[in-house]
């Protein structure tokens, strides 16, 4: 069980690297483009903001096909979920498989609790992914971990959905 | 040019939406609040921009420590004194009235002058000249609804300080937009201080309201910034790996209380202004967050989860004592002290949500003050009268007051957005 786990995140990933190795030059400049698009239509308020503040998904991702890219955690709890494990992995074969690649691990709470608390809540997540995926051979200067607690949630709302919802950590690929 | 106006408009628009839905709720009659009547002051020019009457009569009835007399209850509207009928005040049950006339001045100076009576005694209480102009009218009444709060209080009135808060709107996904906003402390006159696609959070005010600390996200990362308020000027001072967040001024506005986790998780730290010197605090593994000074400079209160939820400690920096202070509920956070430093106001979990609670550190006695279930962010007023805090109303954050006994309640507008994280200002000079 845990062999044929393991055995098809390896193939899964070697075929996402084949993917990504192929189609990843198309996919930065869509990246780009779109990202630009939203910065110009930002930039008119942007008050002291400066040095061309970006928004957390610029910067060209990578598409790494079909993988997950946003685990969920229980309520409360910090610990990596069964159902995220074996994309996890994937991701880890796909980074350690290119050393120039890099990931953004965004950590984030739900809406209960305190801001400050969550702030650290978040980053308890976010550094949970850190961890799997150093443990899976992952370089730490591959990893930049950043927590935003509950401040941008993935749906407005306080119902169980929506909280289970921003209880996650989003890994976003970014180019260096 | 276009822009200055349409945010004049902008101004305009939020200032007249937060004087027409600003609700207070006297929810117990425990003491029974002085009835007062704040008289419509007499003006003879053209159409002044402000009732300062009407500000002053709300001012002190979100106090909680009055009942207003509505207005159109008013069988007369004296402006001086031979005008005054006491025996028409004593009969509509006033224990006090506020008379006043507005004279233009030279220059597009209006002169206010203002006389509260004792209305039982038939007596002058205190009566001042107040010089102004069109444009600062609010400021003016803020200025008379802190002298009479004070007369007949002895407490020294808060009107005249402002609040700052957080707004935030979601544009779509992954788009947002972030404001640190000022104003009033009845939330009238807001201006945006920063604005950002990022998440601000975390304002807090230095000893003195000169400057402002928050945290910004507008380098994709958490940084800790100063701003000077006067001139827009700001510095970022901390932008460490990992968090950098819930920075809180000493007393005496030397040195900063910041959380870090540069060293691996969560941990309070005291950085040194003027030489940038930073000391590490707390050492554990686990959470430890949010914390503020007690008046006197000596201790710092922390939330931290050590003990398996988050509850609020004491470090005496003397001794490097640690002290647990909460103990009602499984999870109380976020805590800030009464100036007197005996009432600790925090975030306080029940079975049905987070409310905001406080605590006489003298008694230990906890009083839950709210009945809504995601109340955060409590924040105290200079004179320890009222306790504002972010929390939910129809799905969209809104700021709340509610009195340290719990007596009156009141909602803000919510004009844009969600709104969170108030901080209310120190005296303002």
């Amino acid at each position: 069980m845990r062999v044929s786990n393991v055995t098809k995140a390896v193939s899964l990933a070697l075929s996402v690297a084949w993917i990504v190795g192929c189609s990843s030059p198309s996919t930065l400049s869509d990246e780009d483009t779109s990202s630009s698009t939203a910065d110009g239509s930002a930039s008119t308020y942007g008050t002291g903001s400066g040095n061309g503040v970006n928004g957390s998904g610029a910067g060209g991702s990578v598409d790494v096909a079909n993988l997950q890219t946003v685990f969920y955690f229980d309520f409360d709890t910090s610990s990596v979920r069964n159902d995220s494990i074996a994309d996890l992995e994937a991701h880890a074969q796909y980074l350690s498989m290119n050393p120039t690649a890099a990931v953004r691990v965004e950590g984030h709470a739900d809406e209960r609790g305190t801001r400050e608390y969550n702030m650290a809540l978040g980053e308890r997540r976010a550094k949970a992914v850190e961890r799997f995926l150093a443990v899976n051979g992952v370089s730490a200067g591959q990893v930049e971990s950043i927590s935003y607690g509950e401040e941008k949630p993935a749906m407005m709302g306080s119902d169980d959905s929506s909280l289970s919802q921003n209880r996650r950590v989003e890994l976003k690929y970014v180019s260096r | 040019m276009v822009k200055q106006l349409l945010a004049g408009f902008v101004l305009l628009l939020s200032t007249l939406t937060v004087r027409a839905e600003l609700v207070v709720e006297v929810t117990q009659g425990v003491d029974a609040p002085s009835p007062v009547a704040i008289v419509p002051f007499d003006w003879s020019g053209s159409a002044l921009s402000e009732d300062v009457a009407k500000i002053v009569s709300d001012d002190l009835g979100r106090s909680g420590f009055f009942k207003m007399m509505p207005r159109e209850n008013m069988l007369s509207t004296p402006h001086e004194r031979s005008q005054v009928f006491f025996r028409d005040w004593r009969i509509s049950n006033n224990d006090y009235i506020v008379i006043g006339r507005l004279i233009p001045a030279a220059n597009g100076q209006i002169t206010a002058t203002i006389e509260l009576y004792d209305v039982l005694k038939e007596q002058l209480v205190w009566s001042e000249t107040v010089n102004g102009n069109s444009s600062n009218l609010r400021d003016v009444a803020h200025y008379i609804a802190d002298q009479v709060f004070q007369q007949l209080t002895g407490i020294k009135g808060a009107f005249s300080t402002r609040i700052v808060y957080v707004t935030a709107e979601m544009l779509g996904k992954d788009k947002y937009r972030y404001r640190l906003q000022m104003a009033d402390s009845d939330g009238a006159r807001p201006r945006t201080i920063l604005e950002s696609k990022e998440p601000i959070l975390s304002p807090t005010w230095s000893k003195d309201g000169s400057k402002l600390a928050y945290v910004s996200f507008e380098s994709t990362r958490p940084s800790i910034y100063v701003q000077h308020l006067a001139t827009g000027q700001r510095q970022r001072i901390q932008s460490f790996k990992g968090l950098n967040g819930a920075p809180a001024w000493s007393p005496q506005g030397d040195r900063l209380a910041l959380v870090l986790s540069k060293d691996g998780n969560p941990e309070i730290y005291v950085l040194t202004l003027a030489t940038g010197q930073l000391d590490r605090l707390t050492r554990h593994y686990g959470i430890d967050t949010e914390p503020t000074w007690s008046p006197d400079g000596e201790s710092i209160l922390f939330t931290s989860d050590r003990g398996g939820m988050p509850q609020i400690y004491s470090l005496h920096l003397p001794s490097r004592d640690l002290k647990r202070l909460t103990f009602e509920g499984k999870y109380n956070s976020r805590g800030r002290l009464t100036q007197d430093g005996r009432f600790l106001t925090m975030v306080h979990q029940d079975s049905d949500g987070f409310h905001i609670a406080v605590q006489d550190l003298k008694s230990g006695r906890v009083d839950i003050l709210t009945s809504t279930g995601l109340d955060e962010s409590p924040t105290i007023a200079p004179n320890g009268s009222i306790i504002l805090y972010a929390t939910k109303k129809g799905g969209r954050g809104v700021l709340a007051g509610v009195s340290l006994d719990g007596r009156v309640r009141f909602t803000m507008p919510n004009t844009q957005g969600d709104v969170r994280e108030p901080a209310w200002s120190p005296f303002l000079q």
